[in-house]
């Protein structure tokens, strides 16, 4: 059977893949999106029921379209975003194939070939947009767990009230970890929140949601070559911040009202009990002198630009209160606690990649989405050309960008 | 970024920092201390020799500690006690990180005094509550420090001091100690 021609491949088709795609379109490359699923198709299947983005909505934006809705301060929730996304890649006529899945890419003579379970086709480029949160990251401490409790991720997780009754040991302070928490507690499942290093924001600081000064004051601007320690911002938590009509703030703090307890990094487990470092105040010093850093630049940014009299006054807010005693360890076979839920993160998956472009640490090399083979691109990872790359927001600039990049490549081979 | 004098040779450090990014097997390092019983609760220790960078390396001399307990505890005083070494390790570590994230921040350090105190509850040892903790219940440490610099700067600091310290983890998270009569 021969292979299918075609110029160009993107892998996945979320908002990073059908962006690809918008640009592909644009500069009349003819190419396909692949797409294991259907559209949005990690929305559908690998989300717990209360999530909202963290961006506001007026931050919604992809190529050629704009958030027009009535609540341009509130937060998309799940169904949302994926008929975001189904509308984006109606509106751009993507040629979206749903339910193929790419099972391989490798070099061929003249680009790659794409095995699917659907056939093989040949192509001069890739474009690697199949998600930066492929997998949850569980640590390997997890095997000592005892069988009695159980264990969840964010993919498993829908809501509390499929959890056991009894305690629930939340690892992980980043967004997710923050907001599990939350409401694992309000449910009435005493929560204990193992806390490492994580990013303390404020929901709205000075009148202003948080996520609009990191846009107007620049910070999200800053390039991925000018980012001091780019491994480190690329693998930064998210921060500690949920998507509420409200535009509730949700730092520890607010945990620790509702009754969370906090407990330091999950250092090991050790003949059924659960160790935790004894460093949480340090994690709490760093996140708040950060945090505070950051405020600083807004400031000055408010001050410097004129819109002091635009934005609130300057705010502060309280250290993060460290508890009198935290708890360094917990027996995990005394019945305390039903369940474990690692909120410890996500990782990419390339198994299917057999182009040896993968680092030792499961990560792409790639120079702002050119990835180092000839041909081969990505978009949709933190950071991969600025800060804001991480958002929904950042993928109009980089997809324009890595295809501007892609186009100059196949105009060079000719 | 102004010419700082802390002493600390932060470009080699920050070079060591790259190489070994690509040479994991190198960054293994060993530590070694050697102790002699002498009498009593009285012990002798002596450290000499370390393995890094791939080789055996030896100290430009050997340093010699006595380790004892004190009349309190009906000993003979010879030297400090095993679990102060803990919190000579603590102070002479973080103050260490200090310096060195000061000189690579570019912050002038005019002085660093550290405090360490750690709060033991001697029930435990002597085996007089089962429920009492051989170690150490908690540790403070308590910095004063003269810099160039603002007080959340150097807060920061510390902060990144502790972030980096190879006794504040050996000391805050579990380490897994094999002891075997050879």
């Amino acid at each position: 059977m021969s292979a299918e021609r075609v110029t160009a491949v993107v892998v996945g088709a979320g908002h990073a893949g059908l962006a690809a795609s918008y640009f592909l379109g644009d500069r009349s490359i003819d190419h396909v999106v692949l797409e294991r699923g259907e559209v949005a198709n990690s929305w559908r299947t690998e989300r717990w029921d209360s999530l909202r983005l963290l961006t506001p909505n007026w931050q919604s934006r992809l190529p050629g379209l704009r958030y027009e809705g009535p609540d341009p301060d509130g937060y998309l929730t799940v169904p949302e975003v994926i008929s975001l996304i189904e509308r984006f890649a109606a509106t751009t006529r993507a040629p979206v194939r749903t339910g193929v899945n790419v099972t391989s890419v490798r070099g061929s003579p003249d680009g790659y070939r794409v095995t699917t379970s659907h056939g093989e086709i040949d192509c001069r480029a890739v474009v690697i947009a199949s998600g930066a949160c492929n997998r949850p990251s569980v640590p390997a401490l997890a095997g000592s767990v005892p069988g009695s409790v159980e264990q969840l991720t964010p993919f498993d997780y829908r809501d509390p009230a499929k959890l056991p009754d009894g305690g629930v040991l939340v690892v992980g302070a980043s967004a997710t970890g923050v907001q599990l928490a939350a409401e694992i507690q309000r449910s009435g499942r005493p929560v204990t929140l193992s806390v490492g290093e994580h990013v303390r924001l404020p929901r709205t600081y000075r009148g202003r949601d948080v996520l609009w000064w990191m846009d107007s004051s620049g910070v999200w601007d800053q390039r991925h070559d000018e980012v001091e320690d780019l491994t480190r911002a690329r693998r930064l938590p998210s921060p500690q911040l949920v998507g509420t009509p409200e535009r509730t703030t949700l730092d520890l703090n607010a945990l620790a009202a509702l009754g969370v307890q906090m407990v330091g990094r999950l250092a090991a487990v050790r003949d059924g009990r659960a160790l935790f470092s004894g460093g949480l105040r340090n994690m709490f010093s760093l996140a708040d002198l950060k945090m505070n850093r950051l405020l600083g630049t807004f400031d000055e940014w408010a001050h410097a630009s004129g819109r002091d009299g635009e934005v609130g006054p300057v705010q502060r807010f309280s250290p993060t209160d460290v508890p009198a005693a935290p708890r360094l360890q917990l027996d995990l076979r005394s019945g305390e606690i039903g369940a474990i839920v690692w909120a410890t993160g996500f990782r990419p998956d390339y198994g299917w990649l057999d182009v040896p472009v993968v680092d030792a640490k499961g990560h792409l090399r790639h120079d702002g989405g050119v990835v180092d083979s000839p041909g081969l691109y990505a978009l949709g990872l933190p950071v991969l050309r600025r800060r804001r790359s991480t958002f929904i927001c950042g993928i109009e600039d980089d997809a324009r960008a890595v295809i501007d990049h892609l186009a100059g490549y196949l105009a060079i081979r000719g | 970024m102004t010419t700082v004098t802390n002493g600390v040779n932060v470009q080699a450090l920050l070079d060591a920092r790259e190489v070994l990014k690509g040479a994991p097997e190198a960054a293994q390092f060993t530590w070694r201390a050697s102790a002699t019983w002498q009498h009593g609760v009285h012990s002798q220790i002596k450290v000499q020799s370390y393995y890094g960078l791939g080789e055996e390396h030896d100290h430009k001399e050997e340093s010699v500690f006595e380790a004892d307990h004190p009349d309190v505890f009906a000993a003979t005083d010879n030297g400090i006690t095993p679990i102060e070494y803990l919190l000579v390790g603590l102070a002479s570590c973080l103050s260490a990180g200090v310096a060195s994230v000061a000189e690579n921040r570019g912050i002038q350090l005019n002085s660093v005094q550290a405090t360490v105190e750690g709060h033991h509850d001697i029930r435990g040892i002597l085996g007089a509550d089962g429920d009492v903790r051989n170690g150490y219940n908690d540790i403070k440490v308590t910095f004063n420090i003269d810099a160039d610099a603002s007080r959340e700067d150097i807060e920061a600091l510390v902060a990144q001091s502790q972030k980096r310290s190879a006794v504040f983890d050996a000391l805050t998270n579990p380490t897994d100690v094999t002891v075997e009569v050879a």
